[in-house]
C-alpha cells in the first residue's frame, strides 16, 4: 500500500515509534499482569453488573409491572435504552467501514476500541428488546422460522420485525470485521507468546494467520468488503430504528425527518462514547503517542457536524408540527416544551444542541477534560432526547382521558445500570485480552503519517527486544 | 356397503313421524330449560298432557336437584360428568329469571348458568319494572356469591355451632325473653318481599313482643311523611321521567342513587333520545340540577346550578314561590335566594304544566312538602307522578329506629335480630347501638359474614345470596317478580325466612310457604291459568308477573297539605352560613356500602370524579385554593365533635365552601376488598326531628397532616377542545342543522377539498359476511358505569387494585371517559387543562374501535393482533410476546396490558386468588396470562355462539340477535350493536340517517375506520351567548 499524505498534517503517531515500538506498546497490557487500575474497574463492573442481573432476574421474574410503565405510556426506559444504545454502535461502524473506505487514517488508531464498542452496545440495546417484552421466552417467535404452530409467521409490515433483521444483521457483519481486524494482531501475540495455554488460545483464534504477503492481500480485500457491506448498514440500523416511531400514528412519532436526523444522533453519541472510551484507555495504558490530540480533534468535529444535524431536525420538526396545521402534532410539540416534561425537553436542547457548539473553539476542541466532560452529556442528551420522543409522545396523545404520566420505578433504573454493568464488563475483558490498537494498521501508517526522529535515536534493529520501550520519549 | 332398503326408526315418534318431531328432529338438545320453552314447561307439569319421556325429566331433574342439594363442600376440582344432570349442557348456558333485591334496590334478571354455576346478570326484558336494565351493582352481584369472606355457617360468638345447636338455643332464648315479656325486635333494611313480611308477621304471632323495624342506609323517610301529611298516604310514589318536559331535581341524584334509578334511568334516557334513535323526534326533556357536589344526575342535567346545602330548602321554596306567582298560587315566606338559573326552571316549569317534574333528595319532611305543593301547583299528579301505584324501594322509618336504639340503649330490649342490616356501620347512631348491643340479652344477625354487627351479635346465622334464594319481591304495588336459586347453597347458610320459620315452629320450607302464598294472594289476580301449578311454572319462567302493568291508574291527587307551616320551617331551619358547609351523598358504584367487599364494585370508577377505591373529601377549585390545599392532601372534616379524615378530591361543580363525603366506605368488617377502603361517613350525618339528615351546615374542615393519593382512572379533565374527540351541539342548532356540532375533516387534494377518508393507502379488509358495529349515543349515556362491570363479569377481567389505579394499569376493555368544559380559548393549553368552575359533563364510553385500518395490526411483530372477515379486531393472545406497540400505537388507547401474573397472586388478592372466587369465570373467555395484552373483543365468544345457534338451526341470524355484554346492560339503550351488512338491524337503521346527521366517528381525520360511531351530544340548552354573557351565567 502506498500512501500520501499532505504533509501540512500532523503526525498521526507521534514520538518516533518504530513498528517494534508499537507492537510493544500495544501487547504490553496484553501480555503483562492486570493493573491495579484495570483490576478495581473490572471489579466494579462485575458488581455492577451482579446488581443488575439480580435485578433483571426479577424483571423477569415478576412481570414488567416492576417498572414505571402504564396503560398509556407503554414505551420508557426500555426503548429508551434500546434506540441509545444502538446509537453509540453507530460510531464504531462508521469509524471502520466509511472512514476507511473514506481513506481517513486517523482511524486505525480508534477503530478497534470502537468496534469492540459496537459489539458490546448492540448486545445491550438487544438485552433490552428481550427485556421489554411481556414473554420474553418467546421472542424467538419474531423470526420467521418455520413452525408447527400452523401457518403463523411474522408480520412484514411491523417495524419491529425489521428491528430483528436490522440489528441480527449489524451485529453479525460488525462481529465479523471486528474479528476479522484482530487476526493480525492475534498472531502477533501468539508469536510472542510465552505460556502454552495463551499460545494455544491466541493461535487457535489467529486461524493460522502466517503473515504472508497472500494472507495480507486478502486480508486487504476483505476489509474492502466488509466495508462495503458495514457502510449501509450504518445507516439502515438507525434508519429502522427510527421507523418503529415514524411509521406511527402517535403525533410526536408520525414524522417522515427521522430516519436521517436519528442516523445523525446515533453517530453523534457513538462518537461521544468513542470519546470518553478513548480517553481512558490512552492515559491508562499509556497510547498518547497512537491516540493524539490529532484524532481527538477530529472526533470532535464529526460530534460538531453531527450535533448540529440534530439540532436543525429539532427545529425542523417545530417548524412542520406548526405548518401542517395538524392539531395533536402541534400540540405534541408544545407540549414537549412546555408540557410536564418540559425538563427533560431543555435537557435535551441543552446537551445537544447548545453544548457541542463549543468545540469551534480550538482550545477546548483540543482539550481533553472539556472533551471527556461534553461527551459525557452528548450521551446525556442523546439518552434524553430518545426519552423525550418515546414518553412525551405518548403520555399525552389523542385522547386527553387517557393522558398520563411515567414515572420511573427502582427497577427502571436498576436495569438499566444493569446494561452499563453489562457493556463495561465485556469492555474491560476486551482491553485486557485483546489489543486495543489495531497493530497492523498503525503499522501501515508509520511510515507514512508517524513523527519521525533522528535515525541514531529511532533506529533499533528489527527483531530486537527493546527493554524500555518509552526511551524515545526522553530523547525527546 | 351394500345398500339396504331396510329402516329402523329410533322411537315411536319417528316412525309416527309427526310435525313436531320433524322440526325437532336436527336440534341438538330437545328442550332446553330457557325462558323460551315456557309453553313445553306449562304442558310439562300441568299434569293433563305429561308424556313419559316428561315424566323421566322431571325425575332426572328431582335426582339431580337432591344429587346436588346433598354436596356439602364446594368442589376443588373439576370433574367430568360421568353422570350428566339431564338439564345441563357443558358449554351450553342456562337462564333462569329471578329478582336482585338487596336493601330496596330492585332489578328483575336473567342468571346465566354455566354447568351449574352462576356467571352473569343480565336483565330481564319481561319486567316493566326495570325493563331490562341492570345497574352496576346488579351486575357486580355475581361476584358476591363467590364471596370467600362469607361465614360457611352459623356461629356463636366465635364458634362455629350447627343449625340444630343455633335453633335450639336461640328458640331457648327467644322463649325466655318472650316469657319475661321482653321485646323482640327484628331489624332490616327494607323488604321488598310480601312473602318475606308474611314470614315476619308469623313470627311476631308467635312472639307478640316481636316488632318489625325497617330503616334504609340512606333514608328517604322524609318523603314519605311528607306524603302523609300532603296526601294522606305514607308512600313514595312513582315517577315517570320519560313524561316530564321539564325536570327540576334539588339534590336528587336520581339517576344515581336516589330510591330507583335503574327505573328512572330508562325513563329519563326516553325523553333525551333525539333523532333516529328516539324514534325521530327533535325534541328532549331540559333538566334543571341544584345540587352541592357535583353528580352523575348533575352532570347529564342542561341547566346545572350549586347551591349550599342550607340553600336546599330556600331554593325549593323560591321555587315555589316564583311557579306560583306566574300560576296563581299562594306564596310562601322564606328568605330569597339568589341562585342562577332559577327564574328559568320557573318559567320553563310554568311552561310545561303537567309535564314537568320536580323531585328533591331531602330527607326533611318540609322541604319535600313544598316540592309536593310545586308539583300540585304545576298538575303533574296524575301525569309524572303517580300516587296511586306506590313503589316500595324504601321503606325505613327513621323515628322507629331511633326509637330502637334508645330502648336498646336504655336496656329494654331482650332480642334484636338482623337482617340485611348492618346498623352498627350505615347508621348514624351505630356507635351508640355497638355500645348499647351487649344488653341484649340475645341478638341474632343473618348476615352473610361477620360484619360491624354480626361480629358483636350473639349469633351469626348466616343468610345465604340471593343467586341461592327462594323469594318474591314487590317493587311497585301490583308488580310482582320471583326469585328462585340458581345455585344450591355453597355453605351451610339458611335463609332468614326459613329460619324465622324454624324459630316460629313452622315448616320451616321456604319455597313451599313461598308457593302457598302466592297460590293464596296472587293466583285470584288472574283468571289466564287454568291451575296453579301453570301459574307458578309461568311466572317463575318469566320471573315476572305485573297483574297491573296493563292498567293505567291515574294517580292523580290534591296536595292536602300545609305548605305554609312548612314554609315557615324551611325559613326557620334554612338560613344563610358563611361557613364550610357538608353533603353525605351515597356513590354509584358503592352505594351504602352493603357490597362494598365486591372488587368489581370497588375498582368501577366514580362517573364523575373517576375516583375508585376510596371515598375523600369533595372541594370546590376555589375553596380548596382558599384554604391551600391540594389534590390528595388530608383533611380534617369535623361535624358535631365527630371527625374523619379524607383526603382532599378538586372538583369542578362543587359548591363553594362545601365538601361532600360518600357513605358507603370505612368498612372495618366487610372483608378483604372492603376493609380500610375509604372512611366511613355515616357518623356525620345526624339526626334532625326524627330524620337523618346527610347534609350539616356547620362543619370545620382544616388541613391535616400527610397525603393520600386518591386513585383515578382519569386524570385529565378537559378535552382541550379537541372536537375530533368529542362532537356536542344545542338543541336549536340540531334542530335547524342535524349536523351541528359535527367535526368533518377535510383535506386539499390536486383536485379539490375531499373527505380526510377519502384518501388512504390501504385496501382495506372485505366484510363479505357480517361487519359488526356499534352505535353510542352520547345523549343518553348517563356515565353510570353499568357497562363497564357488565364488561368486565362478561369477559373475566382482572381487578388490580388500588395501587395499581394509581399506577394506571386498571384492566377495564370498557371505559367511560369524563370531560369537563373549560372556559378558555382555543389555543390556550394551559388554560385548558382546567376545568369551568361550574362546568358542562360529557360521558364518552370508550373501547376498542375496531378499526378497519387498525394501526395496532400493522406493528405486531407476530400478527397476534389481526382483522377478521367480520370487521372485528382480534386479539389472540396465545400468539401475544407482549412488546406493546400496538398499545402505544392505539390512538384510543383502549389495549391494556397483563403487568404481572392476576391469577393466584396473594398481591391481587381478589376474586382469582382463590378457588371460590375462580367459580365467577366465564368460560367462554380465556383468562390472560402475565405478558400479553388484551381488549374489547366486541364479545366475539357471544357472536360466536349467536353464529353457531343460527347455523344449527339452518338460519341467518336474526338482526340484533346478538348482543355484546356492555349494550345488553345499558339501562338507557346508548349503546346499539348489531350487523351494519344487515340493512334491517337496528344499528343499521339508525345508521342510514345518522350518518348524515349525528354520527361521526372519533379521531375522523386519522382515517382508521372504526366500526363505533358515536352520535353527538346535544343539550337542551339555550343557544350560546356571549362568552361574557356565558361567563355571568356562572358566576
Amino acid at each position: 500500500m502506498s500512501h500520501v499524505t499532505s504533509a501540512v498534517r500532523p503526525p498521526l503517531v507521534t514520538g518516533g515509534k518504530t513498528y517494534a515500538d508499537v507492537t510493544e506498546d500495544i501487547s504490553r497490557q496484553v501480555e503483562g499482569a492486570p493493573t491495579r487500575e484495570w483490576t478495581i474497574a473490572f471489579t466494579i463492573a462485575v458488581v455492577v453488573l451482579i446488581y443488575g442481573t439480580a435485578c433483571v432476574f426479577w424483571t423477569w421474574w415478576e412481570g414488567l409491572g416492576v417498572w414505571g410503565l402504564n396503560k398509556t405510556v407503554g414505551w420508557a426506559w426500555d426503548i429508551t435504552n434500546f434506540v441509545w444504545w444502538v446509537g453509540i454502535g453507530h460510531a464504531g461502524t462508521l469509524i471502520s467501514a466509511i472512514l476507511l473506505l473514506f481513506r481517513q487514517k486517523w482511524r486505525t488508531a480508534v477503530n478497534r476500541a470502537a468496534e469492540a464498542m459496537t459489539i458490546f452496545a448492540v448486545l445491550c440495546a438487544a438485552s433490552f428488546i428481550l427485556m421489554h417484552m411481556g414473554r420474553p421466552w418467546l421472542a424467538y417467535w419474531a423470526l420467521p422460522l418455520p413452525n408447527t404452530f400452523g401457518s403463523l409467521w411474522v408480520n412484514f409490515k411491523s417495524p419491529l420485525v425489521w428491528d430483528v433483521f436490522a440489528i441480527s444483521t449489524y451485529f453479525t457483519v460488525s462481529l465479523v470485521f471486528w474479528y476479522m481486524g484482530l487476526i493480525p494482531d492475534l498472531a502477533t501475540i501468539r508469536d510472542r507468546a510465552r505460556s502454552k495455554v495463551s499460545r494455544y488460545i491466541y493461535g487457535a483464534f489467529a486461524m493460522g494467520w502466517n503473515g504472508s504477503a497472500k494472507t495480507w492481500a486478502r486480508y486487504e480485500y476483505m476489509s474492502l468488503i466488509l466495508a462495503g457491506l458495514s457502510t449501509p448498514l450504518v445507516l439502515s440500523v438507525h434508519t429502522i430504528v427510527s421507523m418503529d416511531f415514524a411509521t406511527s400514528v402517535i403525533p410526536g412519532w408520525h414524522t417522515t425527518i427521522f430516519p436521517p436526523y436519528f442516523v445523525a444522533g446515533a453517530i453523534f453519541s457513538g462518537f461521544a462514547m468513542v470519546q470518553n472510551l478513548v480517553l481512558i484507555i490512552r492515559v491508562v495504558f499509556k497510547l498518547e503517542d497512537y491516540i493524539t490530540i490529532e484524532h481527538i480533534e477530529s472526533m470532535n468535529k464529526v460530534i460538531t457536524l453531527t450535533g448540529s444535524i440534530v439540532g436543525v431536525a429539532y427545529l425542523t420538526e417545530f417548524f412542520i408540527a406548526w405548518y401542517s396545521g395538524v392539531e395533536f402534532e402541534s400540540y405534541a410539540f408544545i407540549n414537549r416544551a412546555t408540557g410536564p416534561y418540559w425538563w427533560a425537553y431543555w435537557t435535551m436542547m441543552t446537551c445537544n444542541v447548545i453544548t457541542p457548539q463549543l468545540f469551534w473553539s480550538r482550545a477546548i476542541r483540543r482539550s481533553i477534560v472539556w472533551t471527556f466532560v461534553l461527551s459525557v452529556v452528548v450521551n446525556i442528551g442523546m439518552w434524553f432526547e430518545r426519552f423525550v420522543i418515546i414518553v412525551t409522545s405518548l403520555h399525552r396523545d389523542y385522547l386527553p382521558s387517557s393522558w398520563a404520566m411515567f414515572h420511573p420505578t427502582l427497577f427502571d433504573i436498576s436495569d438499566y445500570i444493569f446494561s452499563f454493568g453489562f457493556f463495561f464488563t465485556l469492555f474491560l475483558l476486551f482491553s485486557k485480552f485483546l489489543p486495543v490498537v489495531n497493530m497492523a494498521e498503525v503499522k501501515a501508517v508509520i511510515k507514512s503519517s508517524s513523527e519521525r526522529l533522528p535515525v541514531s535515536v529511532s533506529g533499533v534493529a528489527k527483531g530486537e527486544r527493546v527493554a524500555n520501550p518509552t526511551f524515545n520519549k526522553d530523547v525527546e | 356397503m351394500e345398500n339396504t332398503s331396510k329402516r329402523y326408526w329410533k322411537g315411536v315418534e319417528e316412525l309416527r313421524n309427526d310435525a313436531t318431531f320433524v322440526k325437532n328432529a336436527n336440534s341438538e338438545f330437545a328442550n332446553p330449560d330457557s325462558i323460551e320453552s315456557s309453553k313445553d314447561l306449562n304442558g310439562l307439569l300441568g299434569g293433563s298432557d305429561t308424556q313419559r319421556r316428561d315424566f323421566l325429566k322431571v325425575m332426572g331433574f328431582g335426582m339431580a336437584a337432591v344429587t346436588l342439594a346433598a354436596c356439602e363442600a364446594p368442589v376443588h376440582k373439576a370433574i367430568p360428568y360421568i353422570n350428566k344432570p339431564e338439564f345441563t349442557f357443558p358449554t351450553i348456558s342456562d337462564y333462569y329469571a329471578s329478582t336482585f333485591s338487596e336493601g330496596g334496590d330492585y332489578a328483575a334478571v336473567l342468571v346465566e348458568t354455566r354447568e351449574g354455576r352462576p356467571i352473569k346478570i343480565e336483565g330481564n326484558q319481561q319486567s316493566s319494572v326495570s325493563k331490562g336494565g341492570t345497574t352496576a351493582r346488579v351486575q357486580a352481584s355475581v361476584l358476591s356469591l363467590y364471596d370467600i369472606d362469607k361465614l360457611k355457617g352459623p356461629k356463636r360468638g366465635d364458634a362455629d355451632i350447627d343449625w340444630a345447636t343455633a335453633d335450639r338455643e336461640i328458640v331457648n332464648q327467644l322463649n325466655s325473653v318472650a316469657g319475661k315479656n321482653g321485646a323482640i325486635r327484628i331489624i332490616t333494611s327494607t323488604i321488598l318481599s310480601p312473602t318475606t313480611k308474611a314470614v315476619v308477621a308469623d313470627f311476631i304471632t308467635k312472639y307478640p313482643t316481636a316488632r318489625h323495624i325497617t330503616y334504609d342506609a340512606y333514608s328517604v323517610a322524609g318523603l314519605i311523611q311528607a306524603n302523609q301529611s300532603s296526601f294522606g298516604k305514607a308512600v313514595i310514589p312513582s315517577y315517570d321521567f320519560s313524561k316530564a318536559d321539564t325536570i327540576v331535581s334539588i339534590n336528587a341524584d336520581f339517576l344515581g342513587s336516589w330510591i330507583a334509578p335503574i327505573e328512572f334511568m330508562n325513563a329519563y334516557a326516553k325523553g333525551r333520545k333525539i333523532g333516529a334513535i328516539g324514534g325521530g323526534k327533535k325534541t328532549m326533556s331540559r333538566h334543571y340540577q341544584f345540587e352541592t357536589g357535583l353528580s352523575m344526575t348533575g352532570s347529564n342535567a342542561d341547566y346545572r346550578t350549586a347551591i349550599k346545602p342550607s340553600q336546599e330548602g330556600l331554593v325549593v321554596a323560591a321555587l315555589y314561590n316564583k311557579v306560583a306567582a306566574k300560576l296563581g298560587g299562594t306564596s310562601i315566606g322564606t328568605a330569597s335566594v339568589e341562585v342562577a338559573n332559577l327564574d328559568k326552571a320557573a318559567a320553563d316549569l310554568a311552561n310545561s304544566r303537567g309535564k314537568a317534574l320536580v323531585i328533591s333528595g331531602s330527607n326533611d319532611p318540609n322541604v319535600q312538602t313544598v316540592v309536593n305543593a310545586l308539583n300540585g301547583l304545576l298538575g303533574n299528579y296524575g301525569t309524572t307522578i303517580d300516587i296511586d301505584t306506590p313503589v316500595n324501594y324504601r321503606q325505613g322509618n327513621d323515628q322507629q329506629m331511633n326509637a330502637f336504639i334508645n330502648e336498646a340503649k336504655a336496656g329494654r330490649v331482650g332480642a334484636a335480630l338482623f337482617f340485611g342490616a348492618n346498623p352498627i356501620y350505615d347508621h348514624p347512631r351505630g356507635a351508640e347501638l355497638a355500645e348499647a348491643l351487649p344488653k341484649i340479652a340475645l341478638s341474632v344477625s343473618f348476615a352473610d359474614r361477620a360484619d360491624e354487627t354480626a361480629s358483636l351479635t350473639k349469633y351469626i346465622t348466616p343468610a345465604p345470596h340471593y343467586l341461592e334464594c327462594w323469594n318474591d319481591a314487590e317493587p311497585k304495588q301490583g308488580y310482582y317478580s320471583l326469585t328462585q336459586p340458581a345455585i344450591t347453597n355453597i355453605y351451610k347458610t339458611r335463609q332468614f325466612q326459613s329460619s324465622l320459620l324454624t324459630w316460629a315452629g313452622k315448616p320451616n320450607d321456604y319455597q313451599v310457604y313461598l308457593k302457598n302464598y302466592w297460590e293464596t294472594n296472587y293466583f285470584p289476580e288472574t283468571e289466564e291459568f287454568s291451575s296453579f301449578e301453570k301459574f307458578w311454572v309461568q311466572s317463575l319462567n318469566a320471573g315476572v308477573f305485573e297483574p297491573n302493568s296493563g292498567q293505567v291508574s291515574g294517580g292523580g291527587a290534591a296536595f292536602a297539605g300545609n305548605v305554609a307551616a312548612a314554609g315557615a320551617a324551611i325559613a326557620q331551619r334554612y338560613k344563610p352560613t358563611t361557613g364550610m358547609e357538608l353533603a353525605l351523598y351515597e356513590s354509584v358504584g358503592i352505594g351504602t356500602g352493603a357490597m362494598a367487599n365486591n372488587p368489581f364494585l370497588q375498582e368501577l370508577p366514580d362517573p364523575v370524579s373517576k375516583a375508585c377505591w376510596d371515598n375523600y373529601a369533595a372541594l370546590s377549585q376555589k375553596t380548596a385554593h382558599d384554604m391551600g390545599l391540594a389534590q390528595n392532601d388530608m383533611v380534617t372534616v369535623s361535624v358535631n365533635g365527630k371527625s374523619i379524615d379524607l383526603p382532599v378530591l378538586i372538583q369542578p361543580g362543587q359548591a363553594d365552601n362545601t365538601v361532600s363525603v360518600a357513605i358507603g366506605y370505612g368498612r372495618e368488617k366487610g372483608g378483604k376488598s372492603a376493609n380500610g377502603v375509604g372512611k366511613n361517613a355515616y357518623p356525620l350525618a345526624m339526626i334532625a326531628n326524627g330524620f337523618v339528615m346527610y347534609t350539616a351546615f356547620n362543619v370545620k374542615v382544616e388541613k391535616a397532616s400527610g397525603s393520600h393519593v386518591i386513585a383515578q382512572t382519569q386524570t385529565h379533565d378537559t378535552v382541550m377542545g379537541r372536537t375530533a374527540v368529542l362532537q356536542e351541539s344545542r338543541l336549536a342548532s340540531y334542530q335547524k342543522n342535524p349536523k351541528a356540532g359535527r367535526h368533518e375533516p377535510k383535506v386539499q387534494t390536486s383536485k379539490g377539498e375531499t373527505d380526510a377518508t377519502d384518501i388512504t393507502l390501504w385496501d382495506g379488509y372485505g366484510k363479505p359476511n357480517h361487519s359488526w358495529g356499534m352505535i353510542i349515543d352520547l345523549n343518553s349515556c348517563i356515565g353510570c358505569g353499568t357497562c363497564v362491570v357488565a364488561c368486565n363479569a362478561e369477559n373475566n377481567i382482572q381487578v388490580v387494585g388500588r395501587q395499581e389505579v394509581i399506577n394506571r394499569r386498571e384492566m377495564h376493555w370498557m371505559r367511560i371517559d369524563r370531560y369537563y368544559s373549560s372556559d378558555a380559548e382555543a389555543e390556550d393549553f394551559s388554560a385548558l387543562e382546567v376545568a369551568s368552575a361550574n362546568p358542562e359533563v360529557t360521558f364518552q364510553p370508550m373501547l376498542c374501535q375496531h378499526c378497519s385500518n387498525a394501526p395496532c395490526e400493522t406493528v405486531c411483530p407476530v400478527l397476534a393482533t389481526t382483522h377478521s372477515t367480520e370487521g372485528l379486531n382480534q386479539m389472540t393472545y396465545n400468539r401475544c410476546v407482549g412488546t406493546r406497540y400496538c398499545a402505544n400505537n392505539c390512538p384510543y388507547k383502549v389495549r391494556r396490558f397483563n403487568w404481572f401474573k392476576y391469577t393466584d397472586n396473594d398481591n391481587f388478592d381478589y376474586q382469582y386468588n382463590n378457588d371460590l372466587g375462580k367459580m365467577s369465570i366465564n368460560p367462554d373467555v380465556t383468562v390472560r396470562s402475565r405478558g400479553v395484552i388484551e381488549k374489547c373483543s366486541f364479545c366475539v365468544q357471544r357472536i360466536q355462539e349467536g353464529k353457531l345457534t343460527a347455523k344449527k338451526e339452518r338460519r341467518r341470524l336474526e338482526p340484533d340477535e346478538v348482543q355484546t355484554a356492555c349494550s345488553q346492560a345499558c339501562p338507557t339503550n346508548a349503546i346499539i350493536f348489531g350487523d351494519m351488512n344487515n340493512p334491517i338491524s337496528t344499528i343499521s337503521k339508525i345508521l342510514m340517517e345518522e350518518r348524515e346527521g349525528r354520527a361521526f366517528h372519533v379521531l375522523e381525520e386519522i382515517n382508521v375506520r372504526p366500526q363505533i360511531s358515536y352520535l353527538t351530544k346535544i343539550r337542551n340548552k339555550d343557544e350560546e351567548l356571549s362568552k361574557e354573557a356565558n361567563k355571568e351565567v356562572h358566576a
